[in-house]
Formats: structure tokens, sequence, C-alpha cells
């Protein structure tokens, strides 16, 4: 962001008084002063000291003022809870660490290698034209590299093509002692087999940048004929419709996800809407599209201005949104040409779109439980259903295999995302479901979360010890800490 | 401090306080919750975190002497040991018998330093570790009968009046730090501090005050009455003359 916009016509037509620019030597220096910071869910503010990072050397510099209550690397700030904040310590902004060095698209599979603010906007934009494509996509292009490795994202096709880490084939880590190391993708299959620089390249995929800053990655990427997919869209009528159709057809498609309506009791309770599809080829383009097959369609309808009070999302527009919804879905249809906002990221039409939850701001309870506690998942979809705490934005996605990374939220498993507005009792909803969830050898996802427990959260990842070794190893003096990690004792 | 307005840590200045136990009963319910118990140390110490270690919490119990301003910076360091603080519950202070209050000096004093001074130099040290935090929230355990002092208990009533403004200054100097502070004025409490004593009109249970400080904190409140008519209640009796109010049976 430019802070002084070129006047229209240039300065020197304005007569303005003499104003010298300030030498350096006559700048007071500027006390840092604290911002207020938040995740997505706007729930959990904090104060804190944010510097924006421009170089390695700038990142190294913060790292020894760091030293008290600690540094959090932060990009976009999608993950919605308190992962990248630190209350009274210092936040990196690392957003305009945001060039990308070069592309391989001749290797097999091409690789990209980036600065670690790079969005995945930004990126997308710049692939597309050669016809290359980000493997894993998170519900929003909003998010830089670094938070991509931090959180290991997943995507729609999760079952087949595993989550954001799995992708990852090298990167550059800032850590504790000043240092930038490379660290590479090991080739090791298992935990055990692997050297100190393999568990920190696996402890990093997931570790919520609790185990350095990455500053650069190599990311393998995919190739693409079209910027457009061939969707089959059903309406289900109730969950176990739902789940019964995507046990059996997931296998079918690349990419798989479904919304359900959370607010409908009854017999409709928990219709759903279920969109499949794959990466369309050239030859399945009408004539107008093959014009341009790689065009980036990506409107703006503008931002959401921040004037909405609390309980926006109540009985009635929750109702009214989730019929909508449903009804707006074809009930079935087969081989649709969607773009690229419109099968993956409708909510990125608008931007600042938390802002309709009002100041008090939402959570977003994202967990999975394995395929064989079918019964569970029920119950803990019911429980949300029938608790009064109402809920628009519902995913319901089967995960695939997960990766070696000790804090990786993705498992074989149904996993189910709600975004609950903050409401008195909510704390008891989700408490409960943590239980549940625990019970089925389940977890929450890190990205999402902003009031679990430090107990629950290690009953939920049987390997954080794996993570805390090499945190302690890498880190040992806790340099890297954040609100979460405070939170949950990591 | 999470999301949904549940803390991890709660410190309680005065850790056998009636209010402030219940207040950490509510919070225990949740489960993984540290509580820091300082007071002095007796029997009823000892057994209040028995009862939060049975509920689930990890409990430790700091040594505090409200009169010996000394070892105030102590009591706050080891207070702190654990880690960050989300919540401090302010609920230690004396009642006195009032008649002998304003007669005996040394009571006086001792009122004035137990409900006043301590508070005072407690808060500052406090309000230091929560500013270095950038979060938390003092809860400042103040009283109705420091909204307007009446004859029945002006000692008293004196000094809740200056920890009353005391703490909402104090919360007003603490914007934009990330740190807070909730004023709770309760009317009548039947507690340990009011045994014996007649129930007043509009009397609460410590229960009722930990459930409306409860709500307090999570809806981010500055200034609460409980129960809440107390507030038009004590509006009233704000403005009522002189010659007129030293009449009322209050």
């Amino acid at each position: 962001m430019n802070a002084f916009p070129a006047m229209p016509g240039g300065s020197a037509d304005l007569d303005l008084p003499h104003i010298r620019p300030s030498g350096i030597e006559e700048q007071p220096p500027v006390p840092q002063q604290l911002v207020e910071i938040h995740g997505w869910g706007r729930a959990a503010g904090a104060m804190s000291h944010l510097h924006g990072i421009d170089s390695v050397a700038d990142a190294v510099s913060a790292l020894r003022d760091g030293a008290g209550r600690g540094v959090t690397p932060r990009g976009l700030g999608r993950s919605y809870g308190d992962a990248a904040q630190n209350s009274g310590g210092i936040t990196l902004d690392l957003t305009r660490l945001d060039k990308i060095f070069s592309v391989d698209a001749a290797s097999e599979p091409p690789t990209v290698e980036l600065q670690a603010g790079v969005s995945i906007d930004t990126l997308m934009k710049a692939l597309l034209p050669f016809g290359l494509w980000v493997p894993v996509l998170p519900g929003t292009r909003q998010v830089t590299i670094g938070g991509a490795i931090a959180a290991d994202v997943h995507g729609k096709n999760h079952h087949t093509q595993g989550s954001f880490g799995n992708h990852v084939r090298s990167f550059d880590l800032l850590t504790s002692d000043g240092s930038v190391r490379t660290l590479e993708r090991p080739a090791g299959g298992s935990w055990d087999a692997l050297d100190d620089d393999g568990r920190l390249f696996w402890a990093t995929i997931g570790g919520m940048g609790l185990t350095g800053v990455i500053v650069s990655a190599v990311v393998e990427l995919q190739r693409v004929e079209t910027a457009y997919f061939t969707v089959d869209t059903d309406r289900c009528s109730d969950i176990d419709d739902l789940m019964a159709r995507m046990s059996t057809g997931d296998n079918d498609y690349n990419y798989s996800v479904a919304w359900f309506d959370a607010v409908t009791r009854g017999k409709h309770m928990g219709r759903a809407v279920l969109t499949r599809g794959d990466k369309a080829k050239l030859s399945q383009l009408d004539p107008k599209r093959r014009r341009d097959p790689l065009k980036f369609a990506a409107p703006s309808f503008g931002t959401i201005p921040e004037v909405f009070p609390n309980r926006m999302v109540n009985v009635v527009t929750a109702k009214a949104f989730s019929e909508f919804w449903y009804r707006k879905a074809p009930k079935h249809q087969v081989g649709a040409l969607q773009n690229i906002t419109a099968f993956f990221h409708p909510l990125d039409i608008v931007a600042e779109w938390n802002r309709i939850y009002g100041p008090n701001g939402f959570l977003q309870y994202q967990f999975v439980v394995p395929f064989s506690e079918h019964e569970t998942f029920k119950r803990c979809f019911e429980m949300i259903v029938t608790s009064g705490h109402l809920s628009c934005l519902n995913v319901l996605k089967r995960f695939g295999p997960g990766n070696l990374s000790p804090l990786s939220f993705p498992t074989p498993g149904w996993t189910l995302t709600v975004d609950l507005p903050i409401e008195p009792g909510l704390d008891r909803l989700c408490d409960a479901l943590d239980e549940e969830v625990v019970g089925a050898g389940g977890r929450v996802y890190l990205a999402k979360d902003s009031r679990l427990t430090a107990g629950r959260f290690r009953q939920m990842y049987p390997r954080l010890d794996d993570f805390l070794t090499i945190r302690r190893h890498a880190d040992p003096e806790h340099i890297f800490s954040s609100d979460l990690a405070r939170r949950l004792d990591l | 401090m999470n999301a949904t307005g549940n803390p991890q840590s709660l410190l309680l200045l005065g850790g056998t306080s009636d209010i402030a136990l219940a207040i950490a009963r509510r919070y225990a319910a949740r489960g993984g919750l540290r509580v820091v118990l300082a007071a002095r140390p007796s029997e009823r110490r000892t057994g209040a975190a028995a009862e939060l270690t049975a509920l689930g919490c990890t409990v430790s119990e700091v040594d505090l002497d409200a009169r010996d301003h000394a070892s105030h910076a102590t009591t706050i360091d080891e207070a702190f040991r654990e880690g960050d603080i989300d919540v401090a519950v302010v609920a230690f202070g004396l009642l006195g018998d009032a008649e002998q209050a304003w007669q005996d000096p040394e009571l006086a004093l001792e009122l004035a330093e137990v409900n006043y001074a301590a508070p005072v130099h407690l808060g500052v040290l406090l309000a230091n570790r929560l500013k270095d935090q950038a979060h938390g929230v003092i809860v400042a355990l103040s009283s109705v009968a420091g909204e307007r002092v009446r004859r029945s208990n002006f000692v008293y009533g004196s000094t809740k009046a200056g920890f009353d403004g005391f703490y909402l200054g104090l919360g007003e100097a603490l914007r934009g730090t990330g740190a807070r502070v909730l004023v709770v004025r309760p009317g009548f409490v039947r507690s340990k501090m009011t045994e014996g004593m007649d129930s007043a009109p509009l009397a609460a249970t410590p229960e009722e005050v930990a459930d409306a400080t409860v709500a307090a904190v999570a809806a981010k409140r500055e200034l609460i009455w409980v129960p809440t008519p107390m507030r038009f209640v004590m509006s009233g009796l704000r403005h009522v003359p002189r010659p007129l109010f030293r009449r009322l049976p209050l």
C-alpha cells in the first residue's frame, strides 16, 4: 500500500508551502505501537507489535527483539482463531515478501519457487496463462504460501491429492538462531526413518509457525488445459442420503464437497447439495470459452462494510439463506461447466465477508472423525442442528490419507465445518462436541480453532510429543510463540 | 481468554472469598482451568484449593497479606510464575463493625488499608503485568456501599468509594493496552462477610454475583450491578437530598 498516492497533475502544479523531507537523523525513534489484530473469526483479538517484514534481514532483527513474549509469523490473517497473533509480543507481517522467483514449467511435475508472502490468488493469476495449476486450494485464495504450509491447508481434492504440504518440495526456514535453513522433502515414508532435517520439514508443515518463519518455498504444480471445471450437482434429501452418495461416488471425481443445511430439523435434517467435479479439458469447452480457455474469472462485488450488528445471523436469516441455497441448486445436473470462483471460492466474490457476523465475531468448528465413527459423526451433526446455534456456511467432506506431519489436521474420515456466531452457550456446545470427537479418535483443525483447551488438544493429536521434541530442538528458548501456542501449551 | 469468553487461567486475590470461589467454580466447569489462590495461609485456603482441584483445576496457592505492603510485589510475581493470567479477581475485603469502625482508629485504619490502600497497590502491580501480556481482565469486586456512602457504614462505604473510583479509572487508563477492568457492584450479598446480619432488599447470593460476573466478562462489560435493578435504586439514591437521605432506614 502506497501511503502517499500520486496526486493528479503532479505536485509541481500545486502551490504548497515548502515541505522538506526530514533527514534520517532528524527522525526520533518511533516506539513500536500495539495494534489490534485478530483472526478471521474476529472473536479473540490481540494487541501486538506488528512488524512489517521486507526482507529476511528484517525478520532476523525482529527475532532479536523477540525475547519475552516471542514472535509469531502472520500472512493474510485467514486462520480463524488465534494462530497468527501474539498478545504483548511481536507479530511479523510477511505479506510484503511477495515475489515469485521462477517457474519451471518443463519439469515433471512443474514447480514454482516463490516467497512465503505470495498469496494463492496472486500465484494462480501468474500461473494460469502457462496452463499451470496450484494443486491444493483452500476455501479462499486469500492465503499466503507460508500460511498454507504452516496450517497444511486442504481443499476439495483432499481425498485424491492430500493436503498442501504434500506438494511442497522444499522451503527456506528462518529458525530461532537467526539462520536460514533450506529443508528438502525427505524421501522416507516413516517418521522414525527421518533425520533431524526431515523431521523439521514435516513438523513445519502444519506446525502453525512455531518452528520458524518460512521465507520462501518450492511448490509442485499441476497442468491444466482450461480454467474451468465440469461439475455434477446433486441435491440430497437428508444426511444419510448424502453420506451414502459420498461414500460410493467420491472416488470417481478429483474434487468433491457438500454444503448442508444446519438449520432445518425433522425429516429433511441434513439436506444437502453435493458438488463434485474435475478439471475441464479443452475439448469440453464451448466455442466461446475455447477462445480464452485459461481466463481467470474472479469477479469482485466489493467489500462488505463494517456496519452489521450482532445477530445478523438469526433464525429468520439463517432459515431463509439455507432454503435459498438448497433450492438454487439443481436437483441433479451432470457435466455443467463452472469457473474457478463459482466452483471453489464463491465467498471470494466479496471481501471482508466476516463482518456480516457483527462485532462479536464467530468461530468455525471443523472436526474429522474416522470413517468407522459414522455414528459419532451423525451424532455431532445432530447436536449442532438441534443446539439452537445457527450456522449457514456448512461443509461436509471425506478426507483421504494424511501425511507425516505430526500436527497436520487431515486424517482419513468424515470432516464437518460450521460457522457459528459467538453467542452465550456456544462454549458448551463446542466442549460437548470436543468430547464426542475425542471419544471417536478424531480432532479439530487448529487453523480454525480459538477455544480448545490444552488437555483436549493433547488427546486429539497423539503425535504431539513428536512435534514438541522437534520444536524444543529447533527453538529451545521459545522465540516463536503465539496466543494459540500459549493456549495449547505448545 | 478464548473466543467464547472462557479464561484458561484465573487469579483470585482474596482466594477464600465466597464470591471469588463461586466465580472459580463457574469457570472450572469447563475443565482445564489453572487457578492461583492468593490469600493468607489458612485451613479455608487449603480447603478451597482441594475443592477446586477436585473440580479438575490445576491450583497453586500464593500467600497474600493485604496489610503487608512490602510483600505485594512478591505475591504478584508468584501469581504470574506459571504464565499469563486471563482473569484476575480482586475480592479481598473487610466489613468490620460499622459503629466500632468510626470510633476505633486502629480498626478504621485497618479497613482503609485492606479495602483501599492494598487494592490500589496490588491493582497497579497487576495492571503492569497485564500491560506486558497485553491481554487480561481485572474483576474488581466493589460494592453499592461506595456509590452513595451512608451513615450506617460510612467507613466501609468510603473505602469502597475509593476502591470503585480507582478501578474505574484504571479501566480507562488501560484502554488500548489489551487489558481491561470490570467493576462489579453487588448489593447485599449473603456470604461469610455478612454472616449474622439481617438481609437487605435485593440481596444476592455469591453464585448470582458469579453468574453475572462471568457473563459480563464474556460480554466485555466495564461496570455492572448485581442484581441489575440495584443500578436504578442506586441511581435514585444518589440524588436524594441529604436531609431526606439521613431519614431513610438505610
